[in-house]
């Protein structure tokens, strides 16, 4: 049994600039999460446990992006305390949905926003972990789905590599034997150039992907932009659903940007 | 001997098969496609639907009334069926400190029989058999399935634009082995059924539904109307030395011209009907004491198809690309003694950009007869 081994690894989950929804994936793991807290230690998870261990960590589990000069300062101690860093969702890995002010000027928002702008300090940009510290493994999402984040930790645990593949979210909407939405509806949708991992839900409800996973491992955004073109999407609807969760992503933002300037 | 059937009589055929024990499934309507499933009666097919299809373009559309067969082909394939999108292939535990395998994965609690199955779906059948039964290494998930399906065919009558099996040798008019062969026929003076069984089986089916001997004008008629799906046909493949074309053409330009419209998204392999490629992928639960292998659809679009020690061998869309296009209609010859392509033209229609492969050949082909060989 496991839980006779010598030591048990410790996990630490820490929060940057996000909405919560990547770790309460790990809270809402019901059937798996008793085996989880009887693997591993949680050491540190200030939304789950009053205990806040001190580290070093194996495994940090890291959500958000980087926002504050005070963020981009923790997130060096976190690298250094933990063996393994894994970034869990779109913000962690592409800067998130707040990644769309970067191409404002953050200055006036916060003008416009905040009765008393003098007390907030913030970056001119959101960015990923990955723009800041080594990073062994990027947990996709927009949230990220429970069972590849329980899946990494068996893996991670066990030594074996996680199966978490890198494809399209087509093979995954095929295998369930939807009916493609852009063929037989005209209705636009990311799939093809969007990782694999939601378990094509969109198009299971008829809908087009909105891209949650990001980037897949050899997006062609330039050939689906010109079929969305000719589904009489214009460069602007274009260039905005390239620019969601995901929108800081190298690949979607050349994408959007390029629809921008047409 | 051929037989003609009212109607009606398709509905006590799939009870009939029903109550010999088989799931029967066919086509019917589902997110506006002609998709594949259990079928309880005639009143789950999908009556007065056709199909309307182009290069990254499918629609349904009200087509001859009353007609149960009245589409072309769908997205799916019977492959879905015979050669599963994911199958658990064991599972072990770990008990007293050995790991226990428990179970190899169970076939179908029924028999499958399939409904309304096409002259090239038919002719993919038999592709995989090849693949899956012919060699020494037999593929137990699809032969346990595979071994006792009944087949029904229907032939075509009309074509969609993105058809070319007639230039493949695969229909309109069904050859393969089949149970039971239907042809139907709608016009303004009425509608019927031409059944001839295949076997055995076939006809103890047909015994049991109301038949009259068809008469030489009803063969003619049934005859015109399946020679029409072949005349319709818009697309065709030139499959005269295609292997040698192929092999000779490792570098040609239009590999890269079709590697920028290319999404690499694999929904030709998911789509296509003799496609066979699969991944394994083992996994652990978090207390290390419960493992699972599992198989699932893999595709030579993805990059880790080719992953080996170092990196991916076809990192480039163009080689992906070549390769899956090269092995379909030239190295699959080598491979198995025929062409992997039937020519239902779902690669085509289902490519969210369009790509049609036969305007690629002919592209190569095109260039390569005004070059210097012969090919």
């Amino acid at each position: 049994m496991n839980s006779e081994r010598k030591k048990k690894p410790r996990v630490a989950v820490f929060k940057f600039a996000s909405c919560d929804g990547c770790q309460l994936s790990l809270l809402d793991a019901e059937d798996e999460l008793l085996a989880v807290a009887g693997a591993v230690e949680i050491a540190y998870f200030p939304e789950a446990s009053r205990a806040m261990l001190k580290g070093p960590y194996d495994i940090a589990l890291v959500e958000g992006s980087i926002t504050t000069h005070q963020d981009a300062e923790r997130i060096q101690q976190v690298r250094r305390q933990a063996k393994t860093l894994v970034t869990i969702g779109a913000c962690a890995t592409a800067g998130g949905i707040q990644a769309l002010r970067n191409w404002k000027d953050v200055t006036e928002f916060i003008r416009v926003v905040y009765p008393s702008p003098q007390f907030i300090s913030t970056l001119k940009l959101s960015t990923p972990i990955a723009e800041h510290v080594p990073v062994d493994f990027e947990l996709r999402g927009c949230p990220i789905n429970h069972y590849q984040l329980i899946e990494l930790i068996a893996a991670t645990l066990a030594g074996r590599k996680p199966n978490i593949p890198a494809y399209s979210v087509c093979l995954e909407c095929k295998r369930q034997g939807n009916v493609c939405v852009p063929v037989a509806h005209g209705t636009p949708c990311l799939g093809p150039v969007t990782q694999a991992g939601c378990g094509a839900i969109c198009p299971a409800y008829d809908r087009g992907c909105y891209g949650c996973y990001g980037p897949m491992e050899s997006p062609n955004t330039a050939s689906l932009t010109s079929q969305f073109r000719i589904l009489g999407q214009s460069d602007q609807e274009i260039s905005r659903a390239f620019r969601s969760f995901n929108a800081w992503a190298w690949q979607f933002r050349k994408a959007s940007e390029e629809c921008e300037r047409a | 001997m051929q037989a003609r059937l009212a109607p009606e009589e398709i509905d006590k055929l799939i009870r009939a098969l029903a109550r010999r024990g088989y799931a029967v499934l066919g086509p019917t309507v589902r997110d506006g496609a002609v998709v594949y499933d259990e079928i309880e009666g005639a009143k789950d097919l999908p009556r007065g639907w056709t199909d309307e299809q182009e290069a990254g373009r499918y629609r349904l559309k009200p087509g001859p009334a009353g007609a149960l067969f009245g589409y072309t082909v769908g997205p799916q394939s019977w492959k879905k069926y015979l050669h599963p999108a994911q199958v658990k292939l064991f599972e072990a535990d770990r008990q007293d400190g050995l790991f226990r395998i428990l179970g190899s994965p169970a076939p179908p609690a029924r028999p499958y029989a399939f409904l309304g199955v096409r002259a090239c779906e038919l002719a993919a059948i038999a592709v995989q058999d090849r693949v899956f039964l012919a060699d020494r290494f037999r593929d137990p998930v699809y032969g346990a399935r595979r071994t006792p399906v009944f087949l029904v065919a229907v032939q075509c009558t009309q074509a969609a634009a993105t058809c070319f099996c007639a230039s493949m040798g695969t229909g309109p008019e069904v050859r393969g082995a089949a149970d039971l062969t239907l042809t139907e026929i709608v016009n303004g003076e009425g509608h019927w059924f031409l059944a001839e069984a295949g076997g055995e089986r076939g006809q103890e089916v047909l015994a049991e539904l109301d038949r009259q001997p068809a008469t030489e004008e009803e063969l003619r008629r049934a005859r015109t109307a399946v020679e029409s799906a072949a005349a319709q046909q818009v697309r065709r493949m030139e499959t005269a030395g295609i292997r040698d074309l192929l092999y000779q053409n490792f570098e040609h330009p239009r590999w890269d011209q079709v590697a920028a419209r290319c999404l690499t998204c694999a929904n030709c392999t998911m789509v296509c009907p003799t496609c066979f490629c699969t991944t394994v992928e083992d996994a652990s639960d978090v207390t290390g004491d419960h493992a699972e292998r599992w198989r699932r659809w893999d595709s030579c679009f993805t990059l880790t198809f080719s992953y080996i020690h170092g990196g991916s061998v076809r990192s480039s869309s163009k080689a992906r690309y070549r390769q899956w296009l090269t092995h379909k209609l030239a190295s699959w010859i080598d491979q198995f003694g025929s062409s992997g392509c039937v020519g239902c033209g779902r690669c085509i229609t289902w490519c969210p950009v369009g790509i049609d492969l036969t305007e690629e050949v002919q592209a190569i082909r095109g260039t390569v007869n005004h070059g210097n060989t012969d090919a």
